[in-house]
């Protein structure tokens, strides 16, 4: 993973660690006889810790009143938090802006990650080179491709793209405040687009090429084996790229703090974004842990949900 | 009726020439099995026939019709893979009707069609089941049935046996020749293994690196061999071949001097070759007989006991040869044995491996499958 991906404090490895313990509780307690909790009890303890700490700091912040501007101000607050949160209209537009975000970032990904597999998967020359090459954005951090879109690809001035527009006749767009939304989804897809063509791609050179050979023979042209011979092959591999993008996409923080920084107005302010200005621009440090556990409890419902599904694929 | 006939088929890779001019004709209803050693060229034979490989040059003829240029899934033909390649997300029942969900038949007869086949091949109560659920013979059937439901004009059968365990390819091999009789089609088949070859094909066409080494009945390529590959190829276990000199030649046949300096004579057609000449005489090691006053000897390496027979392995001179005994032999390891073999039985190469004409034909060679059955079970077509 690309540095300076900003993960909040506990907000997913906590699925992870539960599911993984549970794992080694039914079936690593003894091989061969011999009692391995001791052995992983070192290892263990160490992760829970950096979990359940973190976590219950969180979760005790959030029940305090705890505003840096009003250092006067302490004590226990009981759920006025949560109350002042949940009639907060930021917090529901930044739940709908991170939904918007995940979604249309999957599909974007997801699908066009399969029609890139396809494509490279076909003998060309320079194809090596090619799959490089699409491959590579991915290895760019956050902030700087960012940097680079609002810089040298979508400026309404120097960009790229407005060049485009200008060559064809169009109207140049200034897309951080007329598409604000939209402008991030495109970057962050073209970031994890490549991570979505690299496990497609490993996927697809596990097909059969002797399944694909019966299929010609029934009669498939190219459409008909990409519907019902690669995609349904590709199955799996595409469950587990939606599972670990979404966990990944719901803490888009960089991208959005570079561009547009949350606006215009809440326009491009997601659930992690929401956390960031409650906590490091009110400074209402309560607040943001409030939100801050309502992100880890949606993370782990969405993790158990996908976790399950992946696992029943894995199985079968 | 489905005839196939090949002319002067090439194929090469860059520069390597994988198949180098082969002619082959298919007769209807004929079981032709391709047989070589891996590397042959057998496997792109088949499929060039079934249109997934293009011919560098030559032609394909499917009842006389050129099908070079035409989709491997508009020959008529249909094939079963080595790996069965069976689609492993449908259920049997979508596996089998599969092509014909592509042509754009309805269910219903969709759904006939495959339990019509799936009666053929036992296969009604898995239907419903996935590939994974299934062991390797049943897989195997459903490939076939998948290729049975096209109704294909001739069936190509790529080493459909080679991943079953030994006792279910036999059972195999006798549904495959149960099928064979039952479908009344033209099968194509390809296999490494000379057994699977001797005991369903109606004609066995020997290859070695891409060129066709003979073509014949299973009993003419035993009895006469065109040369030293295939009479070592077809048989098993090997053929021995020992070196002897020609001594004289006359109409009874050929008079050759054998290692141990006895000469005998075999009833073959020598008068191609000079006296003194160096030649090869190759016997079976079901032909060489142990006899104490035999002409020749040699000492026993290994010895197999397989219980109804025995399988020896005798060195003389430079040779190991192999000699099929009965099973209570007394013979222990390291024993000098003497020997010698059935005169009729054996066969003559020259220095380019090519064999001896002999005198009279094996009245067996000309045998077709299908005269093994008795006249009373000859269904009337």
């Amino acid at each position: 993973m690309s540095a300076g991906r900003v993960i909040p404090a506990g907000f997913f490895p906590a699925t992870f660690m539960v599911t993984d313990m549970n794992k080694t509780r039914t079936s690593g307690r003894t091989i061969g006889g011999l009692r391995t909790l001791s052995l992983q009890a070192p290892a263990v303890s160490l992760l829970f810790l950096w979990m359940i700490v973190p976590l219950a700091m969180t979760v005790w912040f959030s029940l305090q009143r705890y505003n840096l501007l009003m250092p006067g101000m302490t004590g226990f607050a009981g759920l006025e938090n949560y109350e002042y949160l949940f009639t907060d209209p930021a917090l529901w537009s930044a739940m709908g802006t991170t939904l918007l975000m995940v979604g249309w970032v999957l599909v974007i990904t997801v699908v066009g990650g399969t029609l890139l597999a396809v494509l490279f998967q076909q003998d060309f020359m320079g194809r090596g080179i090619a799959r490089v090459l699409a491959i590579s954005p991915f290895f760019v951090m956050p902030t700087v491709s960012a940097l680079v879109w609002k810089n040298m690809m979508m400026h309404p001035a120097n960009g790229v793209l407005s060049w485009v527009a200008e060559s064809l006749g169009l109207p140049a767009v200034d897309w951080f405040s007329s598409l604000p939304l939209t402008s991030v989804i495109i970057i962050v897809a073209w970031q994890w687009l490549p991570f979505a063509l690299l496990i497609l791609l490993t996927a697809m050179q596990s097909l059969d090429e002797d399944q694909v050979e019966a299929a010609r023979m029934d009669g498939a042209g190219p459409i008909a084996i990409f519907f019902f011979i690669t995609l349904p092959h590709l199955k799996r591999a595409i469950s587990v790229v939606i599972m670990i993008e979404m966990i990944f996409l719901l803490t888009i923080f960089a991208e959005i703090f570079v561009t547009t920084s949350g606006g215009p107005g809440l326009a491009t302010t997601n659930l992690a974004y929401l956390i960031y200005i409650r906590a490091l621009l009110d400074f209402d440090v309560g607040m943001a842990s409030a939100g801050g556990v309502v992100a880890i409890i949606l993370a782990n419902i969405v993790a158990i949900f996908l976790v399950r599904m992946v696992a029943k694929n894995l199985e079968s | 009726m489905a005839t196939l006939e090949l002319k002067q088929i090439t194929k090469s890779f860059d520069d390597t020439h994988v198949i180098k001019g082969v002619d082959l004709e298919v007769n209807d209803r004929e079981f032709v099995v391709f047989v070589g050693p891996s590397g042959c060229g057998k496997s792109t034979l088949m499929r060039m026939i079934a249109g997934l490989e293009s011919a560098t040059s030559g032609d394909i003829l499917i009842d006389g019709a050129r099908m070079n240029e035409v989709g491997p899934a508009d020959r008529g033909l249909a094939m079963v893979f080595q790996s069965y390649a069976l689609y492993p997300h449908m259920t049997v029942e979508d596996n089998m009707g599969f092509s014909m969900r592509l042509a754009g038949v309805s269910k219903d007869k969709r759904r006939e069609k495959v339990l019509e086949a799936a009666k053929i091949l036992q296969l009604e109560p898995l239907l419903d089941r996935k590939p994974k659920a299934l062991s390797g013979g049943q897989r195997q059937r459903v490939a076939i049935g998948r290729a049975i439901v096209r109704n294909p004009s001739i069936f190509l059968f790529d080493e459909p046996l080679s991943n079953l365990d030994a006792a279910l390819r036999v059972q195999m091999r006798i549904e495959l020749a149960r099928l064979h009789e039952e479908l009344d089609a033209t099968m194509i088949y390809v296999t490494h293994d000379q057994i699977e070859a001797m005991t369903m094909a109606d004609k066995i066409v020997v290859l070695q690196s891409g060129e066709v080494e003979q073509v014949g009945s299973p009993m003419e390529l035993y009895h006469h061999p065109r040369n030293r590959f295939v009479a070592g190829f077809i048989g098993s276990p090997k053929m021995n071949f020992i070196d002897v000199e020609l001594v004289s030649s006359d109409a009874e046949g050929v008079t050759i001097k054998l290692p141990g300096g006895e000469t005998r004579q075999v009833p073959i057609d020598g008068a191609a070759h000079a006296s003194g000449g160096a030649l090869e005489l190759g016997v079976r090691p079901e032909h060489l007989v142990l006899d104490e006053q035999g002409p020749m000897e040699g000492r026993i390496q290994v010895l197999e006991r397989l219980g109804g027979q025995t399988s020896l392995y005798v060195q003389m001179g430079d040779n190991l040869l192999t000699i099929m005994a009965d099973g209570d032999v007394a013979y222990r390891v390291n024993d000098s044995v003497r020997f010698g073999f059935s005169s009729d039985r054996a066969h003559l190469f020259d220095a380019d491996g090519l064999s001896l004409a002999k005198l009279h034909r094996h009245p067996l060679a000309g045998l077709r499958r299908q005269d093994n059955r008795a006249p009373s079970d000859t269904v009337d077509q």
